[in-house]
C-alpha cells in the first residue's frame, strides 16, 4: 500500500474514532460478527453496494475475515467478498445477533 | 414507505403510463428480443434455443464486449453480457445498456436460487419501462432444496408475465412463444413516477429519463442535459421494493446448512482452501497435462499434422509451385504459413486451450472460481492486482496467448498491464512446462530448486515493482459469491466452445502474420544474423555452447520448440538451471507477442518485449555468473 493510500486510511479510523463510539473499520471485523454500516465511500462503489442492500442502517454479518483482510458478508442469501482497501474505507458498528439496534 | 396496494395498481400513474418511445429507434428494422441478466443465469443456453445456429458474434463498437445476434421468426434476438444493473458503471454494462434501450422485448433471465439479488435488475428494468418477461431458471434446484417461489403472486407483484423453466432440460421452453407475445410493461412504482415526471419533459423516453436521473452520464450528455443526483435513493428504494417482493412471494425452508454452503467456506479460507486448490489443480493436471498434453495432442500433432496434414498441403503446393521456389519455403517449408501455423493452431493449440477452457468454465460453472479469487485477493494486492486476475495468470499456464486475451476482464488498464507483464515474463506456458518439468527432473533438486525461486522472484519483483511505478490505483475486489453448485456439463460445453472460437478467432490471424514474419526473417538470412550476434552473450555470459542461440531463437516462434531443443544439447545441471530461466524468461511466442500489441497497444507492448530480452539475459547471465 502506498503512503497516501495509508494516510487516508488513517485519517478514516480517526474520523470514525471520533463520531461514532464502538465503530469500527470493517477490515478490523472478526468472522461471524453482525455488523450494522456506518459509512461507506461514495462513487460507483457506493452504487454497487446498494444493488445487493448494502448501505448505511443496513444489517450484515461478516461471515469470514481472511488474513490480511479481506472480507465476505453476508446479507440474507447474498454474499459479497471485498477486498481489504476496500473494507478500509467501509465503518460498522457490531450488535449481537438477535437484539438488533 | 407503503407498498399495500402494490400487487396489481391501476391508480393515476398505471392510467397513463409513460409510454416509452424509445428515442434512438433504428428506423424500421426486425423487430428485437434481447436476452438480459446477471452474469451466468442461462442467458446463452436460451439465446441457442431461440436461435439455433443461425448466430453473429461481433464486438460492441468501441468496447471489447462481445455480442451475439441471431434470428428467431420476425425477431432479431441480442444475447448481451451478464450485468447487475442497467447503468455505465464497465464496458459490459455500456453495451448492454444501449441494446436494452433499443429492444421490442426484453427477456430478463433470474436465477431462482438468487431472486434477492436478480429481481434488482428486474424491477430496474421494469422501471425503465420496457416491455419485458421474467423467465425464472434453474427451478429443478429451487424444488430440491426446498424453497418456495410462488411464481403467479411474483408475476403479479411485478406486473409481468413469469414463466418458471430450467434451461439446461430445456423445461418450460415450449411456452416461450406464447410468453413473448405477452410481453409487457411492469407496475409503475408511485415515488419513481413523479420523480420521472420532471426528467421526461427533457428526455423523450421514459428508459432514458430514469437512467438519467440514476446519474448516467453517458445517457445525460446524449440528451445534453446535466446527470441526475437521485442515484442513491433510487437504488435504495429499489433495494426495498425487491425486498418485500421477496419476502411476499419467497419462502425459505432450508435452515440446515447445505453441504454446498460448507464447500464454499472451506474454499474460501487459506487452511482448506490451499489444499482445495492443490487438490484442484492436480486434478486439472490429470487432465490437461497428461490426458490432452500427450495423449491427444500426440495423436492430433503427430499423427494427423505432422503424419498426414503437413505432406499433403506439401506436395498440392509443390505441384504448383517448385520445391526450390522462395515462396514455396514461405507456403510449406520449416517454418511455412500453412504448414506450421496450421499444425500448431489446429493440432496443437485447439486441444490444450480447449481443454483449459473446460477446466476454467467447470471451476466457474461451480462457483469455486470467485472464491478462489476472494482467497488469493490478499496476496494478488501485493502485486497490484485484485483476485479476479487469478483467472488470466491461471490461463497461462495453458497458453500465454488465450491468458492475455482474457485480462480484458480486469477492471483497469494498470492491472491489465501487470497482469501482462508477468504473463510474458513469469509464466511458463504449458508447451514449455513439459520439457522444463522432464529438464529439471533430469538436473537434480538444486536446479530445480534454484529455477523455482528465481521465476517467483522475478513474478513478485515485477508485480511490486509496476504497482509502484505505475500510476492511478488498482481496483479493489468486489465479488458476488454465488452459490456452489454442481456443473452443468452442456453450460460447461457451451462456454468452452463460445471461448475458444473466441480464442481461435482472436488469434489465428495473429499466429499466420507472425509465422510470415519468421519465415521471411530466415529465408532472407535475418534470423541468421540475429542469431549470430546472440552468440557471444550466449557462450561469455550465460557460459552455454554457442548452439544455444538457434534454441533462444527457435523460443520466438514456438516457445516449445525453444525449450525442446536444449534436449539435444550436451548440458551440465547448472547448465540447464540457466538456459531454462533465460528461456522462459525470453520473449513469447509470436502469437502471444501479436496479441500483446493488439490488446496493449504497440508501445506498451513493445516495452515488455524488451523487457523480456533484458531481463531474461541478464538474470539468466547473473545466475550463470554465480553458480557456475
Amino acid at each position: 500500500m502506498n503512503s497516501s493510500l495509508r494516510e487516508e486510511t488513517n485519517q478514516w479510523r480517526e474520523k470514525i474514532m471520533v463520531h461514532k463510539d464502538g465503530a469500527l473499520l470493517l477490515v478490523d471485523a472478526t468472522s461471524g460478527q453482525f455488523l450494522t454500516i456506518v459509512s461507506m465511500p461514495e462513487g460507483i462503489i457506493r452504487a454497487q453496494f446498494i444493488r445487493v442492500g448494502i448501505h448505511e442502517g443496513e444489517h450484515v454479518q461478516c461471515l469470514e475475515r481472511l488474513p490480511g483482510g479481506t472480507i465476505v458478508l453476508k446479507k440474507n442469501r447474498q454474499q459479497i467478498a471485498i477486498g481489504h482497501q476496500l473494507a478500509e474505507k467501509i465503518s460498522v458498528l457490531p450488535f449481537d445477533e438477535g437484539e438488533k439496534p | 414507505m407503503s407498498y399495500d396496494s402494490d400487487e396489481m395498481n391501476l391508480s393515476h400513474y398505471e392510467k397513463h403510463r409513460h409510454h416509452d418511445g424509445s428515442s434512438r429507434r433504428r428506423e424500421a428494422g426486425p423487430k428485437t428480443i434481447v436476452l438480459v441478466g446477471n452474469p451466468n443465469v442461462g442467458k446463452s443456453l436460451l439465446f441457442n434455443a431461440l436461435s439455433g445456429l443461425n448466430v453473429e458474434v461481433s464486438n460492441y463498437p468501441g468496447t471489447t464486449v462481445e455480442l451475439t445476434k441471431g434470428v428467431y421468426g420476425e425477431y432479431e434476438v441480442f444475447d448481451t453480457p451478464g450485468i447487475y444493473s442497467v447503468s455505465s458503471f464497465n464496458d459490459e454494462e455500456k453495451a448492454a445498456r444501449d441494446i436494452i434501450l433499443d429492444a421490442d422485448v426484453i427477456l430478463n433471465v433470474v436465477d431462482g436460487m438468487h431472486l434477492e439479488r436478480d429481481l434488482f435488475l428486474t424491477q430496474q428494468l421494469i422501471d425503465m419501462g420496457r416491455k419485458i418477461v421474467v423467465l425464472v431458471n434453474f427451478m429443478d434446484e429451487v424444488r430440491s432444496s426446498k424453497i418456495e417461489i410462488q411464481i403467479d403472486r411474483l408475476s403479479r407483484f411485478l406486473g409481468v408475465v413469469v414463466l418458471p423453466i430450467v434451461a439446461v432440460h430445456r423445461e418450460g421452453f415450449e411456452e416461450l412463444p406464447s410468453v413473448i407475445s405477452a410481453a409487457r410493461e411492469g407496475v409503475q412504482r408511485e415515488e419513481l413516477h413523479s420523480l420521472l415526471h420532471a426528467a421526461l419533459k427533457m428526455v423523450g423516453s421514459q428508459a432514458e429519463a430514469l437512467l438519467v436521473l440514476e446519474g448516467d452520464e453517458f445517457i445525460a450528455a446524449r440528451h445534453g442535459v446535466p446527470p441526475g443526483k437521485h442515484r442513491d435513493e433510487i437504488y435504495v428504494k429499489r433495494r426495498n421494493r425487491v425486498n418485500y417482493i421477496i419476502e411476499q412471494v419467497a419462502r425459505d425452508d432450508s435452515a440446515r446448512v447445505r453441504f454446498s454452503d460448507r464447500l464454499g467456506k472451506w474454499a474460501i479460507r487459506p487452511l482448506t482452501g490451499i489444499p482445495m486448490l492443490i487438490a484442484a489443480l492436480y486434478v486439472a493436471y490429470l487432465f490437461i497435462g497428461k490426458f490432452v498434453s500427450q495423449t491427444v495432442v500426440d495423436f492430433t500433432e503427430r499423427q494427423i499434422g505432422k503424419q498426414y496434414w503437413e505432406p499433403w498441403i506439401r506436395s498440392t503446393v509443390t505441384a504448383f509451385l517448385p520445391a526450390t521456389s522462395w515462396w514455396n519455403g514461405i507456403l510449406v517449408g520449416e517454418f511455412g504459413v500453412i504448414t506450421m501455423t496450421t499444425t500448431y493452431l489446429l493440432f496443437l493449440l485447439l486441444p490444450l486451450v480447449t481443454a483449459f477452457y473446460i477446466a476454467l468454465s467447470l471451476m466457474e460453472d461451480s462457483g469455486y472460481l470467485p472464491r478462489l479469487a476472494t482467497m488469493v485477493d490478499r496476496s494478488l494486492s501485493v502485486l497490484g492486482l485484485n483476485g479476479r486476475a487469478v483467472i488470466p495468470l491461471i490461463l497461462g499456464f495453458g497458453c500465454i496467448t488465450s491468458a492475455t486475451v482474457t485480462t480484458r476482464l480486469l477492471g483497469t488498464e494498470r492491472e491489465k498491464t501487470i497482469a501482462t507483464a508477468i504473463l510474458q515474463f513469469a509464466i511458463p506456458c504449458s508447451a514449455q512446462l513439459a520439457v522444463i518439468a522432464a529438464l529439471l527432473a533430469g538436473a537434480g533438486v538444486g536446479p530445480m530448486a534454484i529455477y523455482i525461486v528465481v521465476m517467483l522472484s522475478v513474478l513478485i519483483a515485477l508485480g511490486t515493482v509496476l504497482h509502484r511505478i505505475l500510476p492511478g490505483e488498482s481496483a479493489p475486489l468486489l465479488l458476488d459469491l454465488p452459490p456452489m453448485r454442481l456443473p452443468r456439463l452442456n453450460n460447461v460445453l457451451r462456454k468452452t466452445s463460445m471461448r475458444t472460437l473466441h480464442f481461435m478467432k482472436e488469434a489465428s490471424g495473429w499466429f499466420f502474420l507472425g509465422a510470415l514474419g519468421v519465415g521471411i526473417a530466415q529465408s532472407t538470412g535475418a534470423l541468421e544474423v540475429v542469431q549470430n550476434l546472440l552468440v557471444p552473450l550466449t557462450t561469455k555470459w550465460l557460459q552455454l555452447p554457442a548452439a544455444a542461440s538457434t534454441v533462444f531463437i527457435m523460443g520466438i516462434v514456438r516457445r516449445d520448440f525453444g525449450a525442446a531443443g536444449l534436449y539435444q544439447l550436451p548440458l551440465t545441471p547448472m547448465q540447464i538451471t540457466v538456459a531454462l530461466i533465460t528461456i522462459t524468461l525470453f520473449v513469447p511466442c509470436i502469437a502471444s507477442l501479436m496479441v500483446m500489441m493488439k490488446e496493449r497497444g504497440m508501445r506498451e507492448g513493445f516495452v515488455i518485449w524488451i523487457g523480456t530480452w533484458i531481463v531474461a539475459f541478464g538474470l539468466g547471465g547473473l545466475v550463470s555468473q554465480i553458480v557456475m
